[in-house]
């Protein structure tokens, strides 16, 4: 910093952001990029889903996050969260905070539903922002790799649910996330978000229609489908996201069978993201609020 | 190290895959003679690799007189077919489950025999949207596959395990191959790669793993000269989309829409027309990505990576390609430098330029001198 001068000349950085979309795009067209076994293709991930979803995060939800000490420095982590919005916004913006938050800026590893991975496009987006289909193999893998994973236990349970349930956490199924963080010796980060229950309020769900389309569910909320395209966009409410303190599961890892042990370690994750939840609600009185 | 080999019987050898294993077979000393089973006369050019390897034009159906006669100790099954032939799929099914269930028939009642090497496809694990995205050799399939090949694998996979339970004391090694690709390799995926225009599943880019056809043989190989008890994933390391395999090989891809493909494939199948079929689309739809770890620790041996395998391809085919990387470095250079021009350019004209250094103008002429790349790597690294 002793001559700034100088150090500004080389470095025109109008230029520098041309070179660079240019060199970016010559090594997508050509190919020059690595791709992991589940499809995760971080260049593609930082370079345009992430900014995308960044100015959302930003300056749409305005989210604000605690206890990102919490999170592990480096090795794997399996992060529980709620699920709600109608389509898994909450896991999106959940990466996003992780990524930007953490010091070292690691990628959140989803897990999705098998629906996810039948819908063209859709699939692949998935696959290349780094998710992968909701499995025991694919978790353990993941974790047993050092990973960060992300998993939303509710499933479509939670995203699917009428908007006078908002932040009722849903069953957690079999328990599966807490065998694989048991078998692979993962710590467990519980992980409260609200926010995402205000953005596509359901107020109806048209079942047969669902059956049509073979969807879990077909939502009705206050702009969609009513106002066509439009009714997509998200309402703008405030966001907040906690990461809670890790429950570790290395002593357990013996126990990774037992039906009771995992019961018993889910409903303690239930119960802390529940009353994470009550406590973040707390703080925001206005949903939209700034 | 085992024992010298007295005899090794070798199916398949009309083809590449039996006939490069059967001369490999030939000319190792540990190994005494090799026989090849084929029903087929071998082409011309693939006649010259057999010089030290004795045939029996035979099929599968008198399998059982040619391997009590010769007394084999080694059976090496590599007599499959991938993608329906001239003879249509029930020649290939014939060929696939029929031969191989007389096979090891003739394989359970000789006496002497120590070892059954048998070549099998990842094609084993199915395709479902269920399924995990790396699978390991103790996978279950989840859905039963649409394609023929497919179908005939999981056949054949059922047949052995009854072989193993009915024979344990003959080493028995499955080797699931993941699709050969390479220089010198010939299937329905390198011709399809070798096409300018290729066809894709709209709104689907499958994780495809490739296997360097050396690199089988080279497996193939060990597995007889050594003892490897077991089914293995065989496929190179790592893994390429089908976008960007497509990119690197300079082909242009044209996504179309599936149940289109899905038709056109049932069609061409039926009417016995080119190669494509089911088998592929399940493949283009799902991808199919295989854990090797156990290949790597017992076999001692590291094929080379899916993009190593498929560079050695590509070599080979850059004659076909519409878009070189060349060319796209060029076309950068070109964009750049005219940018930088018309912005030299109107910087001078502008009143405005003059809050840009003279320096910074010299400096341009110095960047475009500079080895590519490293400026915005150094951007990148600010973000």
């Amino acid at each position: 910093m002793s001559d700034p001068a100088v150090q500004d000349v080389p470095g025109d950085p109008w230029d520098k952001r041309v070179a660079s979309a240019l060199s970016f795009l010559r090594r997508r067209l050509s190919g020059q990029y690595e791709v992991d076994e589940f499809g995760f293709d971080p260049e593609l991930t930082d370079h345009v889903f992430y900014p995308v979803l960044r100015r959302l995060y930003h300056d749409w939800f305005r989210t604000e996050v605690f206890g990102l000490e919490n999170l592990p420095d480096d090795g794997a982590g399996l992060v529980v969260g709620n699920h709600s919005g109608t389509v898994a916004m909450d896991a999106l913006m959940l990466s996003i905070a992780i990524h930007d938050g953490h010091p070292k800026a690691r990628h959140l590893r989803l897990l999705g539903a098998d629906l996810v991975f039948r819908v063209p496009v859709l699939s692949e987006l998935t696959r290349k922002s780094g998710g992968t289909v909701a499995c025991n193999p694919d978790a353990e893998r993941l974790l047993s790799g050092g990973e960060l994973v992300g998993v939303f236990p509710e499933g479509f349970k939670g995203v699917g649910k009428h908007y006078r349930d908002r932040y009722k956490l849903q069953r957690f199924g079999r328990g599966g996330f807490v065998s694989a963080a048991l078998r692979t010796g993962t710590p467990i980060v519980p992980v409260a978000i609200v926010g995402a229950e205000e953005i596509y309020p359901i107020l109806g769900d048209l079942k047969p229609v669902a059956r049509l389309l073979k969807l879990p569910y077909f939502p009705v909320t206050p702009t969609f489908p009513w106002l066509g395209p439009l009714g997509l966009v998200p309402l703008p409410s405030k966001w907040l996201i906690e990461f809670c303190p890790p429950i570790p599961t290395a002593d357990l890892v013996d126990q990774a069978d037992d039906p009771m042990v995992i019961f018993n370690l889910a409903d303690q994750v239930r119960e802390t993201i529940q009353h994470t939840l009550h406590r973040l609600l707390a703080k925001r009185p206005d949903p939209f609020g700034r | 190290m085992t024992a010298a080999l007295s005899v090794v019987v070798v199916t398949g050898i009309s083809r590449f895959l039996g006939a490069n294993v059967a001369a490999r077979l030939a000319a190792d000393d540990r190994v005494g003679r090799v026989v090849g089973l084929d029903p087929n006369e071998p082409a011309a050019e693939i006649q010259e690799l057999l010089g030290g390897v004795e045939q029996v034009r035979a099929d599968a159906g008198s399998a059982p007189t040619v391997v009590a006669e010769l007394d084999a100790e080694v059976v090496v099954h590599l007599a499959l077919i991938t993608s329906p032939e001239p003879g249509g799929r029930s020649a290939m099914k014939e060929q696939n489950v029929i031969g191989t269930m007389q096979l090891l028939a003739a394989c359970q009642q000789a006496p002497h025999l120590r070892k059954l090497v048998m070549r099998s496809s990842t094609a084993a694990y199915g395709a479902s949207f269920r399924d995990p995205a790396v699978f390991t050799e103790e996978t279950e399939p989840r859905q039963v596959p649409r394609g023929g090949f497919a179908r005939d694998i999981l056949d054949i996979e059922g047949y052995l395990r009854g072989f193993r339970r009915r024979r344990p004391d003959i080493s028995a090694t499955v080797l699931r191959f993941a699709p050969f690709i390479g220089s010198t390799a010939d299937t329905t995926l390198t011709r399809y790669f070798a096409q300018p225009i290729v066809p894709t599943v709209l709104g689907r880019d499958p994780r495809l793993q490739f296997l360097h056809v050396d690199d089988a043989l080279e497996v193939v190989h060990r597995s007889v000269v050594e003892d490897h008890p077991g089914t293995y994933n065989v496929a190179g390391a790592g893994v390429l989309a089908l976008s960007q395999a497509i990119r690197r090989a300079g082909r242009l891809a044209v996504p179309v829409f599936e149940p289109g493909l899905s038709a056109a494939a049932t069609l061409a199948g039926g009417l016995r027309l080119g190669r494509y079929g089911l088998d592929q689309l399940d493949l283009f739809v799902h991808g199919r990505v295989v854990d090797t770890t156990r290949l790597v620790e017992e076999f001692g041996f590291e094929p080379r990576t899916t993009a190593a395998a498929f560079d050695d391809f590509i070599r080979r085919h850059a004659d076909r390609a519409l878009v070189s990387a060349d060319h796209l470095a060029a076309a950068e250079r070109t964009i750049l430098d005219g940018i930088r021009r018309v912005r030299a350019a109107t910087a001078k004209e502008l009143p405005l330029g003059a809050s840009w250094p003279p320096a910074a103008r010299e400096s341009l002429g110095s960047a475009r001198a500079e080895p590519r790349g490293r400026p915005q790597r150094s951007e990148d690294g600010h973000e």
